[in-house]
């Protein structure tokens, strides 16, 4: 048994980075991984991974979504998988100057909501290798997709059709 | 239900960063000054408390309602703790009437020795501290609207974001003109709003409570708070909700609300209009505390709110109607863009400027009566979460 008095936690070498003293302020680093399903919403990324943009349709309204859900917020049923058109047109847009941090090395980038033909909701992408002062509502776009996926909402993207 | 009152306020000044102050004590800042306000306000006759805290991440704190309320020595009293997004105060404060408004405050604290069925004051708080906002959402589609209907897209004068006595409008972009009548945006540039510490504190009671402790309580007489899908683009293109002074003929055309307009807004507005009994808004208030965290939410919201038709709310701020002296003003202390947005605290900052207003005391919080709407009888608050997912929108009344 230790002796009183002999009891101690080891010291260590490592130290805090200290910015002030009067109030105390230091560095405290926050990383944290993240073991996240995409659910329901699953194939919507194996979509992408196959240069397909997938949508869903209400199994009893009809009603089609541009961006997928398993159920309908009309009438609460279930939805099915389609195919959506890798053409649409731009519903509205934004040129974003300042961003969250992920997308901050990117900016300025064009946001657009693309729609499509006989699809009640729309999508919202970013427009790749257009001029900003030249983006206009109902232009026609086309969907591109990264070769290598990274199972993220950014694998697809969309330029104006003359590019596409 | 019950009557509700307000009867004091309180605010912990908003401003970029507080590093010698955590959110426990600009909370207690804020709630001491509305309990100096009430001198016959105790702790002890304070029934419990709804906190008003946005998100874990800001200060990397969970439960934080938890905390202030320890700090401000409430505890064991009951405390919970409301979230949504920028209209979390909103909530809040609709949440607290809630509470008072059934009785709930009264009748079930008769078990406690020694505070019992006295307590019937439900105070509030809370504060937020905030990283930035990047409020880039599309809204070149509002002057595609607009212009659909026959309308423009109008300037929106940067002075009266430039004027509040707040002694510091939040940085450089606060007084930009944001709108433009000719181009092909409808909101450009879109400055981001810079974000603030803060906190709020508003205390309410029933009619009795409220008669005991002041001779200058505010009723709350409208409420209501709506929603709207998450996403805007799984936002409807359907008809528009017609309010009592309009009529479907106006809208005929107009899809509804698609990326342009805030359904969970109008909503709000049309059952708190009800509620209070307010036909016409733009003859029934006399002003607004509007959240304007970004500055085209601003023109949308006056449309949403019926005070002119959709398309047209420009010729709302043209017509100088907004304006500190104008037929109805709209933040006369300087809003979301003069005072910043620690969101939780902000739609509670704007129940105490706006319970000041309609107690006739701007002179007395503020040091100087510039900013006091003359007889001020009615008055609206408003408070937004992200993109108008969900809104609410509370009317306030001098007895």
């Amino acid at each position: 048994m230790a002796r009183r008095g002999r009891v101690k936690l080891p010291e260590t070498e490592t130290g805090t980075i200290l910015f002030n003293l009067d109030p105390i302020i230091i560095k405290d680093h926050y990383e944290i991984d993240y073991i996240h399903s995409y659910a329901q919403d699953s194939p919507f990324f194996e979509g992408l991974s196959k240069g397909e943009l997938k949508g869903s349709k209400c199994t009893n309204c009809n009603y089609t979504y541009a961006t997928p859900r398993g159920h309908c917020m009309n009438c609460g049923k279930p939805t099915q998988w389609f195919t959506l058109p890798n053409q649409g047109a731009i519903h509205t847009f934004t040129t974003c100057y300042f961003s969250g941090e992920v997308f901050l090395g990117e900016t300025p980038y064009t946001l657009i909501l693309a729609e499509f033909p006989g699809v009640d909701t729309l999508f919202m992408s970013r427009l790749i290798g257009a001029d900003p002062a030249e983006v206009r509502i109902g232009m026609n776009v086309q969907a591109k997709f990264l070769r290598n996926s990274k199972f993220r909402v950014t694998d697809v993207y969309f330029v104006t059709a003359q590019d596409g | 239900m019950r009557p509700v009152y307000m009867v004091s306020g309180g605010i912990a000044k908003f401003k970029k960063a507080y590093p010698d102050r955590d959110f426990r004590l600009l909370v207690k800042e804020a709630f001491d000054y509305a309990m100096s306000d009430v001198p016959e306000l105790t702790l002890e006759i304070i029934d419990g408390s709804v906190a008003s805290y946005f998100s874990d991440h800001f200060t990397r704190q969970l439960m934080a309602g938890a905390m202030a309320q320890d700090y401000l020595g409430l505890n064991p009293k009951p405390s919970r703790r409301v979230e949504g997004g920028g209209a979390t105060g909103g909530l809040c404060f609709q949440s607290a009437w809630e509470s008072v408004a059934s009785g709930r405050m009264e009748g079930q604290r008769v078990h406690r020795p020694g505070l019992g069925h006295q307590l019937r004051l439900l105070p509030r708080w809370l504060l937020l501290r905030l990283l930035r906002h990047d409020g880039a959402v599309p809204h070149a589609r509002v002057r595609n609207h607009r212009g659909a209907i026959g309308q423009n897209i109008h300037q929106k004068p940067p002075q009266r974001h430039s004027q509040p006595i707040r002694p510091e409008p939040h940085g450089p972009d606060s007084g930009r003109r944001a709108f433009l009548s000719n181009g092909s945006y409808a909101a450009h540039p879109a400055g981001h709003l810079t974000m603030s510490d803060g906190a709020a504190v508003c205390i309410l009671a029933s009619e009795e409570m409220a008669a005991r402790l002041t001779s200058n309580p505010v009723r709350i007489t409208g409420v209501d708070a709506d929603t709207d899908a998450m996403r805007m683009a799984d936002r409807p293109h359907a008809k528009v909700p017609i309010l009592p002074h309009e009529s479907e003929s106006d809208y005929t055309h107009l899809k509804y609300p698609g990326v342009h307009s805030f359904r969970a807004g109008r909503m709000a507005a049309a059952l708190a209009y009800k509620m209070a009994e307010v036909q016409n808004p733009l003859e029934d208030l006399d002003f607004v505390e509007l959240h304007d965290a970004y500055t085209s939410s601003e023109l949308q919201t006056y449309e949403d709110m019926g005070l002119y038709k959709y398309g047209e709310g420009g010729r709302f701020i043209e017509s100088g109607a907004s304006e500190l002296g104008g037929v109805l003003p709209v933040n006369p202390l300087g809003g979301l863009l003069a005072c910043g947005h620690p969101v939780g605290a902000t739609g509670l900052m704007q129940a105490v400027f706006a319970f000041w207003q309609l107690q006739c005391t701007i002179r007395k919080h503020m040091s100087d009566p510039f900013l006091q709407i003359p007889n001020a009888r009615r008055g609206l608050i408003h408070s937004h979460a992200g993109t108008g997912t969900d809104i609410t929108v509370s009317i306030m009344e001098r007895p």
